[in-house]
């Protein structure tokens, strides 16, 4: 995949100095300038390849997918759309059953847990309340427990609230959409609290002279200053939840009717490996969303990134 | 159910939640007292700390306590599940697995993504540049494992190969290789997917930081004659030390709880589990319960020092900005 989007204007844009000799080019001066293009173009085509191999093959007749390698497209380019036919609408793949679950997971997995994250943050940062910084540590420190931990006590729960399962309300999405949320918040609270540290303190002061409330200053100072913010982690939990397959496997609990593209794909992978007309145009099925997602919210993902946002 | 109706539930849970959250909202804005105050911040708060303390603190104090349970939870068995895990031949090469995974994958990730932060830095293509080397984190590891695997496809010696390694092998005249079923080297063979992954992360973090190296310090440097390879050992990497750490170790965390590659890449077969996989494995497959919340416990004792120091080192990095 090549893309020639520009990369982290962020970045670029609030950390590069004017000063043409960094640091590192500098050290390039030293080391040979010919092999340092070299070794980078290196990395750089090895990067590129194994992608760029899966999506030629995507786009070649199955029977030439099967028989020659993508690279001989050079001498023998001969394409169709087949087999994105056959995994989209095909029955026995049937992955646009699947792209709309992962739809309808992704979109509540991100809102909710941003908003009741900017909520709680706001009070951390900005109310005065007995044990706020000792609760807000401890939400802090919930970040070291790994969900595989918390997974089948929570599973227990959920069965035994009738949440999971066909006949439960909403399908079954539930169980999903609360544990995406769930596992999420604490670093979502503590990187809005950070986000919100950053307003000035005289603004909310002034705001609270002019007799407005808590509820006032949250909604028409906090949200408009924080969206950039709210952006950054929405796009991170955005990807992290589309490209999940742990949480699907276990809270969707093999029920079909409710497994996002990332079950079927691993399941596909492992039934038909030798599919690879399927394989590969499925594949791409499911990097359409998170890669223009990514291209186009690249500004506020590095953002996100740099602050820290790395789900552990 | 059918996909309108799917999405007419997606839907309905947005307009619940979003309706409730208004509701708190407008029912508390009026609120001016001291004890109007504390019924607000209960408002904003108590949304988080309910979902956290059931859905995070509870389960894991349950999860340890599994741990030392029989597999169907019903009998006290004391520490076996843990001794199993380290004297079961099977449960050993887990762990040994998962060593080589967290030694190998942080530090070449750091070590590609620096080596190449450094070497396009400034050149006319560097945006680009570092594009192809982002992208993959936003593919799932699914994905990604469904990308190498086909780098990695096998077919006989005399057959033509569609693999583009096994096609290089027998283009200078060795046999093809089975890459993801010859034990032992076929764990480096999923790590190196999961390296190709992380290399991006570090690239960027680390090449934020080189930029922001200040240049009166390079510039003493020059003065004094230092350069080339030197400039890079002794001022870019000791003055991005915070970074390397942070990048160094939030990686470990990542590599510690790496699940998806090898459930997709080998379903964890052919000598090649890992700690998170095997946990599922054991939980959900063999439903050996007390052993898989024993396996759960041990990622989280083994990812509580890292995080702590990650969080100390990220501490000290955003104080140098």
């Amino acid at each position: 995949m090549s893309t020639t989007t520009p990369v982290e204007d962020t970045v670029a844009a609030e950390e590069a100095t004017k000063h043409r000799k960094s640091a590192s080019t500098a050290a390039k001066e030293g080391l040979s300038s010919r092999w340092g293009s070299a070794a980078a173009l290196v990395i750089a085509v090895l990067w590129t390849v194994p992608t760029v191999g899966l999506l030629i093959s995507s786009f070649r007749p199955e029977a030439d997918v099967k028989t020659t390698g993508w690279w001989t497209v050079l001498s023998n380019p001969s394409f169709t759309l087949d087999s994105y036919r056959s995994v989209i609408t095909g029955s026995d793949v049937n992955l646009a059953t699947y792209f709309v679950n992962s739809i309808v997971i992704t979109v509540p997995s991100v809102v909710i847990p941003v908003t009741i994250a900017t909520m709680s943050a706001y009070a951390f940062a900005w109310m005065q309340f007995k044990g706020r910084d000792t609760l807000f540590v401890a939400i802090f420190a919930l970040q070291i427990v790994p969900i595989q931990v918390t997974m089948i006590p929570l599973l227990t729960l959920y069965v035994d609230w009738g949440l999971a399962g066909r006949q439960a309300p909403g399908g079954g999405f539930w169980t999903v959409w609360l544990s995406h949320s769930i596992f999420a918040l604490p670093l979502a609270i503590y990187l809005m609290h950070n986000f919100m540290r950053e307003i000035p303190g005289e603004l909310v002061e002034s705001a609270r002279i002019d007799g407005a409330g808590h509820v006032q200053i949250f909604t028409r100072i906090m949200l408009p200053l924080l969206k950039p913010s709210i952006a950054a982690f929405a796009i991170f939990q955005f990807l992290w939840v589309w490209n999940d397959l742990l949480v699907a496997l276990v809270f969707a609990g093999g029920n079909l009717q409710v497994s996002p593209l990332t079950v079927r794909l691993a399941e596909l992978a492992g039934q038909r490996g030798e599919d690879w007309h399927l394989l590969s145009a499925g594949a791409f099925v499911s990097l359409v969303v998170p890669v223009l997602v990514f291209v186009f919210g690249q500004r506020y993902f590095v953002r996100g990134m740099l602050a820290g946002s790395v789900k552990g | 159910m059918t996909t309108p109706d799917k999405l007419i539930q997606m839907v309905i849970a947005c307009a619940l939640f979003f309706g409730v959250m208004a509701v708190i909202l407008l029912l508390t804005q009026r609120l001016k007292s001291r004890s109007g105050e504390r019924v607000q911040v209960a408002a904003f708060v108590a949304p988080a700390l309910l979902l956290v303390a059931v859905g995070l603190l509870y389960p894991a104090v349950t999860t340890i306590y599994q741990s030392f349970l029989d597999r169907s939870l019903s009998e006290s068995v004391g520490f076996d599940n843990y001794v199993k895990i380290f004297t079961d031949p099977s449960q050993v090469k887990v762990l040994r697995n998962t060593a080589i995974w967290v030694v190998l994958c942080p530090t070449l990730a750091t070590l590609i993504g620096l080596v190449y932060a450094v070497l396009v830095d400034g050149s006319r293509f560097e945006r680009l540049a570092k594009t192809m080397l982002f992208l993959p984190i936003a593919i799932s590891l699914v994905g990604a494992s469904i990308i190498w695997k086909f780098v990695y496809d096998y077919k006989a010696s005399d057959q033509t190969q569609i693999g583009v390694l096994n096609a290089l092998l027998q283009a200078i005249g060795v046999d093809t290789y089975r890459f993801l079923l010859t034990e032992p080297w076929n764990t480096l063979f999923l790590i190196v997917i999961f390296v190709w992954v992380q290399a991006g992360f570090a690239m960027t973090i680390l090449s934020a930081s080189i930029k922001a190296i200040p240049t009166e310090i390079i510039e003493a440097a020059k003065l004094d004659g230092v350069g080339g390879l030197k400039m890079f050992r002794y001022i870019t990497v000791p003055s991005i030390r915070p970074a390397l750490i942070v990048v160094l170790t939030t990686i470990s965390i990542a590599t510690l709880k790496v699940f998806d590659i090898v459930r997709t890449a080998t379903g964890g077969n052919f000598g090649t589990s890992v700690l998170a996989n095997e946990f599922y494995t054991q939980s959900f497959r063999a439903f050996e319960r007390g052993l898989g919340a024993a396996l759960g416990t041990l990622i989280f004792v083994l990812v509580l020092p890292i995080v702590i120091y990650n969080v100390r080192q990220m501490r000290k990095l955003e104080a140098t900005r």
